[in-house]
């Protein structure tokens, strides 16, 4: 009687920690409201903007950056430009205050990421954001756990493509086996250091 | 014994009501588990950052002052202008190479194909949503962007002009000058003539 107790209670609680104590549980999915409704689903699939448009220091910097308010100004001067949702984005533009977006992917601060060195070697946006492209409203797609990391820079190869095709996010190699032979090809003639050592990204 | 069971049920059924699934959508922030040092004091870009008068982290550069590695000389190839003067430089001067008509264009699709179009008529696909005016880069009638400088079409990327907003600050100089190259190709495939062509080439084309 107390084993089973013992089995049944224990065994639960055994289980919710492997369930829930993980990445994948306590990121994944989140999903902030934005002081604009911005959809890239709208921007990137429906109009073809390429990412590097408005995230455009992310080849030469290790962080992505968001765009200022007078990059979105470009379009939105003529485009919508009555529309209340944008006001925010409008005043920003005028007075210089930012807007007050609200981060969703955020690894740890003693994480060092750097996104140059990712996107100028074959790693595309998708492999940690997700389709982006598709999203209406920007989620966490993926755990970004170290295993996560890990994983990838254990064998990078199934997951570098041609460099023009980064951020070509529905891009699909001809097929998995030509994609990674491909991948192994570029890991050798760039010679893709993805290190495992600690001092990689924790400094 | 049944009670036990049905206590680990509820229980079960509890922590799942009020946890969900991995993956569930979610306005909740993510949880750290174990938060030791995950948010540091330390200053991130473009985030808060109570340090600063106006509670910044990324703050514009002082006055008289430039960022390391930024182009800062008055020389023609930052410019677009003649040294010392006003004047806009008439060609591109820097070496026009095929290395830099590519990157030219992998930049005019980037940053100017939505408005100005593949061809450059102006015909983005910005066009079917509002936006009509759009420079024409062949400019069929007054041919003001097909006369002008190669320097003033460097001047325009870099600060804009009329509607169309400033690329300076995402286009540094050499780009500017690529995309300018591969303006003057777009343009050139309206206007060449087939003496244009090498002899040895002709034959290929219709």
């Amino acid at each position: 009687m107390a084993v089973l107790v013992l089995l049944l209670f224990g065994g639960g609680a055994v289980g919710g920690i492997w369930y829930y104590f993980s990445p994948k549980y306590t990121r994944v999915g989140y999903s902030p409201i934005q002081p604009v409704p911005f959809p890239h689903s709208v921007h990137v699939d429906q109009v073809g903007l390429d990412c590097r448009y408005c995230h455009s220091q992310v080849e030469k910097s290790w962080y992505s950056n968001i765009p200022s308010a007078t990059t979105c100004m470009n379009c939105h001067n003529q485009i919508l430009k009555e529309d209340p949702r944008l006001q925010i984005i409008r005043d920003s533009a005028q007075d210089g205050r930012p807007v007050p977006w609200v981060q969703v992917h955020k690894v740890p601060d003693y994480v060092y990421f750097n996104h140059s060195v990712h996107v100028n070697r074959g790693v595309s946006c998708v492999h940690c954001h997700g389709e982006i492209n598709k999203m209406d409203e920007v989620y966490h797609a993926k755990p970004l756990s170290m295993t996560f990391c890990l994983d990838c820079h254990r064998n990078p190869g199934p997951n570098l493509r041609p460099l023009d095709r980064i951020t070509d996010l529905g891009w699909k190699g001809a097929n998995p086996d030509v994609q990674k032979s491909q991948g192994e090809q570029f890991a050798h003639d760039w010679k893709v250091n993805a290190s495992q050592n600690c001092s990689a990204c924790h400094r | 014994m049944r009670y036990i069971f049905i206590v680990w049920v509820v229980c079960v059924a509890v922590v799942v009501g009020f946890a969900g699934f991995k993956g569930d959508k979610t306005r909740r922030p993510p949880i750290e588990l174990f938060p030791d040092m995950d948010r540091q004091p330390k200053l991130r870009p473009q985030a808060e950052n109570a340090f600063f008068k106006d509670g910044r982290s990324s703050q514009l550069p002082p006055q008289g002052t430039i960022a390391r590695n930024s182009r800062w000389e008055q020389t023609a190839e930052n410019t677009g202008r003649i040294p010392g003067g006003t004047n806009f430089v008439n060609a591109i001067p820097v070496p026009v190479t095929s290395e830099l008509m590519a990157r030219g264009q992998e930049r005019y699709t980037i940053y100017c194909l939505p408005c100005h179009g593949a061809s450059g008529d102006g015909k983005g696909v910005t066009s079917k949503l509002g936006m009509t005016l759009v420079g024409d880069l062949h400019d069929q009638k007054g041919r003001k962007l097909v006369t002008a400088s190669d320097g003033q079409i460097f001047d325009t990327i870099t600060n804009g002009r009329n509607l169309m907003g400033a690329y300076g600050s995402v286009l540094d100089p050499k780009d500017r000058w690529a995309v300018v190259a591969y303006v003057r190709a777009l343009q050139l495939s309206r206007l060449g003539l087939l003496d244009d062509i090498p002899a040895a080439d002709r034959a290929s084309i219709k």
